[in-house]
């Protein structure tokens, strides 16, 4: 475990350090790790196998909070995810994502 | 570019390595700091990317970086290492070989194009100074709130473009009679092959304007990576949206292009103002296009503490292209105005800066700054409203305490 962690702070250093374009091309980076996770909860799984193939964890953190942006809101966006975006989750899936959403979120 | 295989290992080798963070409790170890944005559930972490100094990080995957908004007071040019980054898919390129990218000019055209980099480079250059913004800054200020990225005001930036107009490459490929739009690819694309690729149109006639132009240089360095590397459309005036990243596929059509990007997505209320009644659905709409004029004071923070006497207000203006007319400054809440003065003119599609030396009485004080552009054009004092978040320009308040 520590040594993953080891791996992973190589990554951001050299990520951070930017670009590498010494004399070879072609010019290469990385992105720094994820700085959000999501929440734990109840079908935390289920969130986790159908979004975070696209999109990371902030995009749902950052939205809007209070009581208009619950149920409602998050089907919205979900049905936006796999009608528009071809987000290839299952019907039995989209309550669960939803419930999850508005309780912690 | 990633094949979409690497991809995913890369996303299982993130979340695996965020499952053992979360382990000890923080994953927030990556961010340099965090700030908070002046709207509810604002808090965001500083983070570092390659070519960036700490930016406002909105996403991580795909990225999506603001500028921390203390830049705007340093001068009219936003830094290379603090413009805002903003992407809508994860199949970002992480390496490009200059020299073997090509762009593709196709469609509707009597000689289709391949051209190297180097080529395009040896093509006579122009530069312009010009203002991109991002549809949706400010969003985060919208009321009701909308869905979307939350953004504060630092999705903007203002740099000296460096590249090819649009309207050379077109002549060279000769467009044929018919052609009606042009279309604009990047490298960048989605994860999964059902996810609509990010595709742009602009009417034939505004591609060959002699303005829209292809840039590879900015602020007298190459594109930042994140900003679009090798090479960028850059449309003075317009919404970023259209200011397509790692360029590579242009193609002139006889019809009016129906991608999502533009049919369904970026999208206004067809209406003068661009706006609806706060919570209600536009009847129709149209892409979004051209920027709103807005202002903003710089120098001074929201909630600051001033001494009172002599002080100095400063900031920066900018529009859809006619150009700043008149930046006038209030601090009793928008009863009485005084004209700024203007700062160097770097052309139409710039930041403008602004300068105005003033009395603050001790007490507190609301700031306020209203721009005019060259078309008479002005901000509203109250913020109009539209489903997605965009065209925001209120006029600005600033509320200080003088002592």
């Amino acid at each position: 475990m520590r040594q993953s962690i080891l791996l992973m702070l190589t990554a951001v250093a050299i990520g951070g350090a930017g670009v590498m374009n010494s004399a070879a091309k072609p010019i290469s980076y990385m992105l720094p790790d994820e700085t959000a996770a999501f929440k734990p909860g109840t079908n935390l799984d289920v969130v986790q196998n159908n979004c975070t193939g696209c999109h990371s964890a902030d995009y749902i953190q950052t939205q809007p909070r209070g009581e208009k942006f619950k149920k409602d809101f998050w089907l919205a966006e979900v049905t936006k995810m796999i009608k528009t975006y071809g987000a290839p989750i299952e019907d039995a899936d989209v309550p669960k994502i939803v419930d999850y959403l508005s309780a912690n979120y | 570019m990633l094949d979409r295989r690497e991809m995913m290992k890369r996303v299982g080798a993130g979340l695996a390595a965020l499952g053992t963070t979360t382990a000890f409790g923080s994953v927030k170890g990556f961010a340099l700091d965090t700030v908070t944005m002046p709207f509810d559930n604002g808090e965001r972490p500083l983070v570092r990317y390659p070519q960036k100094r700490p930016m406002i990080g909105l996403t991580s995957r795909p990225p999506q970086l603001e500028t921390p908004f203390s830049i705007f007071n340093d001068g009219a040019l936003t830094p290379n290492n603090a413009f805002f980054v903003r992407y809508h898919l994860s199949d970002i390129p992480y390496s490009v070989d200059p020299d073997t990218f090509t762009l593709e000019i196709k469609g509707k055209v009597d000689r289709p194009l391949k051209l190297s980099l180097k080529e395009i480079r040896k093509l006579p250059a122009t530069e312009l100074v010009a203002v991109n913004q991002c549809s949706g800054n400010s969003r985060g200020f919208s009321n009701p709130r909308v869905a979307g990225g939350q953004l504060g005001n630092g999705a903007m930036g203002n740099a000296r473009w460096r590249g090819v107009p649009l309207k050379t490459l077109l002549e060279r490929a000769g467009v044929q009679q018919g052609a009606r739009q042009v279309t604009f690819n990047g490298m960048d694309g989605p994860v999964s092959d059902k996810t609509p690729d990010f595709v742009k149109a602009l009417d034939i006639d505004h591609a060959r304007d002699g303005e829209v132009m292809l840039a590879y240089g900015m602020n007298g360095e190459d594109l930042p990576l994140l900003n679009g590397f090798p090479l960028r459309l850059i449309v003075p005036g317009y919404y970023g949206t259209y200011w397509v990243k790692h360029l590579n596929e242009i193609t002139v059509i006889d019809s009016v292009f129906d991608g999502f990007w533009m049919k369904s997505a970026y999208r206004i209320p067809d209406t003068p103002c661009g706006c609806v009644e706060p919570g209600t659905a536009p009847k129709a709409t149209i892409p979004i296009n051209r920027f709103t004029v807005r202002s903003f004071i710089t120098n001074v923070t929201d909630g600051a503490k001033l001494k009172a006497g002599k002080t100095t207000l400063k900031g920066i203006a900018f529009d859809g292209g006619k150009g700043i007319k008149e930046v006038a400054v209030s601090i009793d809440g928008g009863k009485n105005w005084t004209p700024a003065r203007l700062g160097k003119d770097l052309g139409k599609y710039s930041f403008r800066e602004w300068k105005l030396p003033l009395k603050l009485a001790a007490g507190s004080a609301e700031l306020k700054v209203r721009a005019t552009g060259n078309g008479g054009e002005t901000q509203p004092m109250e913020p109009l409203w539209n489903p997605a978040g965009y065209l925001r320009n209120v006029v600005e308040t600033v509320r200080v305490t003088a002592a």
